[in-house]
């Protein structure tokens, strides 16, 4: 039993990485066609983990190393909790939405602390960005899961993604629109696109959190935004496209990501104050919408 | 003696694949004091398009590859590229560019400027012209690429090995300038 519990974690943490890096791939192939450049080849995320984790690395301390390792296994002990498409880690639990939205913060939080230790001034403005962030755009995606919540009296994302099944015009997309736009911009801010990359600002932060990461923390750092690029679109996949086969699900997620990169190309960058604002603004506001619509 | 020749070949094929990485991958840290910086932009965007080889800017030392030394270098800069270069992590590369790190162009004379690159930081590969055009600065990072394959650009190497020559050089010109206060 346990034997097959681990297999299957294995399966999840893997795919999540794997998929993570070939959207990735694929992103910047996308994002250069729209610059009307033509990039790398699809793999070259691949290679660039590879040469990452080839390369020598330097640790200040034992928290630095400690924090990027708890920061990524902060985030893949949250896939587990995501069905992917019909899959299950864990038959029983199938994807308490709330254990997913709090282990969330854990992979940023481990990031935090690792970051923090590195002694870089700019990567503890660039974390504290991330965090200030996170305030900012929980609260329109926290309103649209407590919208699914009542919607199904359950907060499971299994019986989410069950109740969207039959016809595609089931999908919560079409019977939340508002909600589901809500959350959309709040996927822009949980995947750090521009405009809200403040706590990447490469040019004025210096790539804000990664500033002293080099080789393998670098690598886990890597390894870390793609498993965050396949459960946050994951997680807005299952909630308002109605899941579906692995297939389907793969590719609704990458719809999802090439949305959220098309918005980008087109943006220049908020402040991070002003981000926050505009998040408890305008999609906190839509979502309030759809959440008035609903009950009355 | 048998074990560890057989140790060394397992290393030395294992290192081969991972050259082949890392020449795929090679991001690259600009230090743009010099006027060769203008080139580069032109180079990363749309028209020669830097990306299809998979080389991309970085922001910091700790995560660059390549370090790049766009045009003249003064002697307060050089102090701060050698702080630069010893942050950065192996295995490392050093570019560079146009024709003063080379044998110091227009400012051969100069007080303040270093000559010779060379002298004082590994420079696996030059590329002259003043400034050599974006056509030339892509052919000089195929040559290292190719270098890097074949295992031949190890500039990094070299710098451990004579530490103190580099040393000494670049002790002398720091310390011929040190402000008298």
């Amino acid at each position: 039993m346990v034997k097959t519990y681990i297999f299957r974690f294995l399966i999840a943490v893997l795919t999540s990485i794997f998929m993570g890096l070939l959207y990735m791939g694929i992103g910047r192939k996308f994002m250069a066609r729209i610059r009307r450049c033509y990039a790398g080849p699809f793999y070259q995320s691949y290679i660039d983990v590879i040469k990452l984790f080839s390369k020598n690395s330097i640790s200040h301390n034992w928290i630095m190393d400690f924090g990027v390792m708890m920061g990524f296994a902060g985030i893949i002990a949250t896939v587990v909790f995501l069905p992917i498409g019909p899959f299950n880690v864990f038959p029983d639990m199938k994807g308490n939405i709330i254990i997913i939205m709090y282990f969330m913060t854990i992979g940023y939080l481990g990031m935090a602390m690792g970051v923090a230790a590195s002694g870089n001034p700019n990567a503890t403005i660039g974390i504290a960005r991330a965090l200030s962030l996170m305030i900012g755009y929980e609260i329109p995606f926290a309103l649209s899961v407590i919208l699914l919540i009542f919607a199904n009296r359950s907060s499971l994302l299994y019986d989410m993604v069950l109740s969207q099944h039959g016809s595609f015009l089931n999908w919560n997309m079409f019977r939340y629109p508002f909600a589901f736009a809500g959350s959309l911009i709040a996927l822009q801010g949980m995947l750090g696109e521009q405009p809200f990359d403040a706590m990447i600002a490469p040019a004025e932060i210096a790539s804000g959190p990664m500033v002293e990461l080099s080789g393998k923390f670098l690598g886990f750092g890597f390894l870390q935004h793609a498993s965050q690029i396949f459960l946050e679109t994951g997680i807005i996949a299952a909630m308002f496209l109605g899941g579906g086969t692995i297939l389907g699900f793969f590719t609704k997620q990458l719809i999802l990501y090439l949305i959220t990169l098309s918005i980008a190309a087109v943006f220049s960058r908020y402040r991070f104050e002003d981000a926050v604002k505009f998040f408890w603004i305008i999609p906190t506001l839509l979502v309030l919408l759809q959440l008035v619509i609903f009950l009355a | 003696m048998i074990l560890s020749s057989t140790k060394e070949l397992k290393d030395k094929g294992f290192e081969q694949i991972l050259d082949f990485f890392r020449k795929k991958s090679l991001w690259m840290l600009h230090y743009c004091t010099g006027c060769g910086a203008v080139e580069l932009p032109p180079t990363m965007t749309s028209r020669w398009d830097m990306e299809r080889f998979g080389m991309g800017p970085m922001a910091t030392p700790r995560q660059a590859d390549l370090l790049l030394i766009t045009g003249y270098l003064s002697v307060k800069s050089l102090k701060r590229v050698i702080y630069t270069y010893e942050q950065m992590q192996e295995p490392k590369w050093v570019i560079a560019f146009g024709s003063c790190p080379i044998n110091g162009g227009i400012y051969y004379d100069s007080y303040s400027v270093i000559n010779r690159l060379a002298l004082y930081l590994p420079v696996d590969l030059s590329i002259e012209g003043c400034m050599p055009r974006p056509e030339a600065i892509i052919d000089g990072f195929t040559k290292l690429m190719k270098a890097i394959e074949k295992g031949e650009a190890v500039g990094y190497k070299k710098y451990k090995e004579n530490y103190e020559w580099y040393k000494k050089n670049q002790r002398e010109v720091l310390e011929r300038t040190t402000p008298v206060l």
